[in-house]
């Protein structure tokens, strides 16, 4: 039944769903399994609870029997641009609440140009202008929709 | 007459000039998207979704699904010209298209596509009329065991089709049933799953885990390669664009083909338009009379799978608009969209919102139109999309993501989440985990846990009850059978195979 590729990834994320399901199964029976009005808010909880535990349990499993994979290691440069994606990103949502959209939005888009694309810095900026100043002008301006705004007002 | 009568109204709904204007952004941002690979139909109308809010709900509806069926024209242009599938469901046509190409033939090529796709297209949206009033009406006995069942076929169809591991496409389900609960439990009052944090309580909306999912994990995975993806040059002299008349002769039994396998395949739960493409241009090789020639640049074999993607549309429509059943991630997102703007599709969708439905089935007829009109001279314009420096698009994206978030709810607390679906989208692809089964859990989550509760409360707390009721039990057996066929080598090799193709 189990035909997924031998990743070592299947074992870590076998133990971090198992992991979960008991957390769900542990809060689903501090709440009311069935009452008089019939079921209660952990019937279903702890119904997948229970389906999550034992799946990850078959994943774990089947893939120890099977063995490491060998040939499968992680491409950690590749894995490496995503996450410096999602960590740009990340600081540029958290940077919202002090420079607003606009600004944040512009170093982000800097950070992928110049960054993560290697493209002259004068490409990078005028990119990183045009894109923030677009998105305040078609959706702040033109279409009402709000953004986050910063200390400067916008 | 019944429907003749919906249909005439519906004209009237989707020929006035705002609607007609939404049509047409659809099916233009549909053809672009479908064109620019690495940017699917479910990321964009993720996307665009929390844009719809203020929108007339006709129009934006109009507009979302012009946007599922343009990407399908728009697919197959970078299938023919670059070998490159600008969606799944082009893969297929990469095989025979790509040939004519190379063998001078493009034009003819890229209009045989351009023309199966319209028949096959208005074809579906004619199924898509016929079928679903009558299948509505029907749904109209189900009761709360009857739509537990359904939901659990509808999920458990998904899981088959969704990825190798069965168990993988399991817990992903699962995992989206688990988001469903987040918040607070509408029968009791009690708070689920909100980790002290307040802004949980209300759940998790739907728009922040589809834009993270689909959208941002799109963006992460694509960044992964370290230079920008060569593009190769498309070819000129695309004047040629209309096929001979043997080119639409050799294409009759393609274009039935395309539309009924389409069609069928659509309706169910899980099929998908990749499937129903591989399916229609399995058949047509097998009754083709030069079969042999299949993948050397054979127009049949670009007319049938062009064809059977866009019939999928009307297919897919039928079970979430009659009875509220996604079959696909995008169908998933369209069904939040529904309920978000205050429908509630199933049975009663049609009867109470008549305007909606022959709205939408008129402007797909119109639709299908525009696409053709666009698709067959401009051709070569839209191909020039793909100059576009991946270093400008995808911060576009991230934007749009970002800024779609923030609209619905003005929270940054929904920023941070759609951070950590974002993270998980991409792990998920890393891992082999598909996301459609996520997706269409937390869909239905909602649903599913409200209907069991209702069943049992019915029957006393008796889960008899789910089986002794012929309907629900016939779909639960079905369920349950689906989730055992991977069990049998035999059926788990024609699976794995169809996946493999997909």
């Amino acid at each position: 039944m189990e035909e997924g590729t031998r990743k070592p990834g299947d074992l870590w994320s076998g133990i971090a769903l198992a992991a979960l399901a008991l957390t769900i199964i542990i809060q689903a029976r501090q709440w009311e399994y069935l009452g008089p009005e019939g079921p209660g808010p952990g019937f279903f909880p702890l119904w997948y609870g229970v389906a999550m535990l034992a799946l990850s349990a078959l994943l774990i499993v089947s893939h120890l029997r099977r063995g490491y994979a060998r040939g499968n290691a992680a491409d950690w440069p590749k894995l490496g641009r995503a996450f410096s994606t999602w960590f740009a990103l990340a600081v540029s949502v958290a940077l919202f609440k002090p420079l607003g959209f606009v600004v944040s939005f512009a170093l982000l888009t800097y950070f992928i140009v110049a960054v993560m694309y290697r493209r002259p810095l004068a490409t990078a900026a005028l990119v990183a202008v045009a894109s923030a100043g677009g998105f305040y002008l078609v959706f702040d301006l033109a279409l009402g929709v709000p953004l986050p705004v910063g200390v400067l007002g916008f | 007459m019944e429907i003749l009568t919906g249909l005439l109204n519906g004209f009237a709904v989707a020929l006035e000039p705002a609607n007609l204007l939404w049509c047409f952004v659809g099916v233009l941002l549909g053809t672009v998207v479908g064109i620019l690979p690495g940017l699917g139909p479910p990321a964009t109308i993720a996307m665009l979704l929390p844009l719809t809010f203020n929108m007339n709900p006709a129009g934006a509806i109009i507009m979302l699904a012009g946007i599922y069926y343009g990407a399908k024209y728009g697919g197959s242009t970078t299938s023919i010209l670059m070998n490159v599938p600008g969606e799944s469901a082009s893969v297929v046509t990469c095989l025979d298209g790509y040939q004519m190409a190379k063998k001078g033939r493009a034009g003819a090529a890229l209009g045989i596509a351009a023309i199966a796709s319209f028949v096959a297209g208005t074809v579906g949206v004619l199924g898509l009329m016929l079928v679903a009033p009558p299948i509505a009406k029907f749904a109209l006995s189900f009761s709360s065991p009857e739509y537990f069942a359904l939901m659990s076929l509808g999920l458990a169809l998904v899981v088959l089709l969704a990825g190798r591991s069965i168990v993988k496409a399991l817990l992903a389900a699962l995992v989206g049933l688990w988001i469903a609960s987040v918040g607070t439990d509408l029968f009791s009052g009690t708070s689920r799953f909100a980790f002290g944090q307040m802004e949980l309580l209300s759940g998790i909306d739907f728009v922040v885990v589809a834009i993270g999912v689909f959208a941002l994990a799109e963006v992460l995975a694509n960044m992964e390669a370290r230079e920008e993806t060569q593009l190769l040059p498309v070819p000129k002299g695309l004047k040629n664009l209309l096929p001979t008349m043997q080119d639409l002769k050799d294409c009759r039994f393609a274009f039935v083909n395309g539309s009924v396998i389409g069609f069928l395949v659509g309706a169910l739960p899980g099929g998908g338009s990749t499937i129903a493409s591989f399916l229609s241009y399995g058949l047509e090789k097998a009754v083709s009379p030069r079969r042999e020639q299949f993948g050397t640049g054979v127009i049949e074999g670009v007319a049938a799978p062009e064809g059977a993607n866009n019939s999928e549309t009307g297919g897919a429509l039928v079970p979430l608009l009659t009875l509220g059943i996604p079959g696909s991630g995008t169908t998933a997102i369209l069904l939040a969209a529904l309920v978000l703007w205050g429908f509630k599709p199933g049975p009663l969708f049609i009867p109470e919102h008549p305007a909606l439905f022959w709205g939408l089935v008129a402007s797909m007829y119109i639709g299908n139109v525009m696409l053709l009109i666009l698709n067959l001279p401009l051709v070569p314009l839209f191909a020039q999309v793909l100059r576009m420096p991946v270093y400008v698009l995808y911060p576009l994206i991230l934007g749009v993501s970002m800024v779609g978030v923030y609209s619905v709810s003005g929270s940054m607390f929904d920023l941070l989440l759609l951070m950590v679906f974002g993270m998980l989208g991409y792990l998920m692809r890393k891992l082999d985990y598909p996301a459609a089964p996520l997706i269409l859990g937390l869909a239905l989550g909602a649903g599913m846990e409200r209907a069991l509760r209702q069943s049992l409360m019915m029957s006393e707390g008796k889960l008899s009850i789910l089986v002794s009721r012929p309907i629900s039990a016939v779909m639960l057996s079905l369920a349950v059978l689906v989730l055992l066929v991977p069990m049998f080598g035999k059926f788990n090799a024609w699976r794995l195979r169809a996946l493999e193709q997909g």
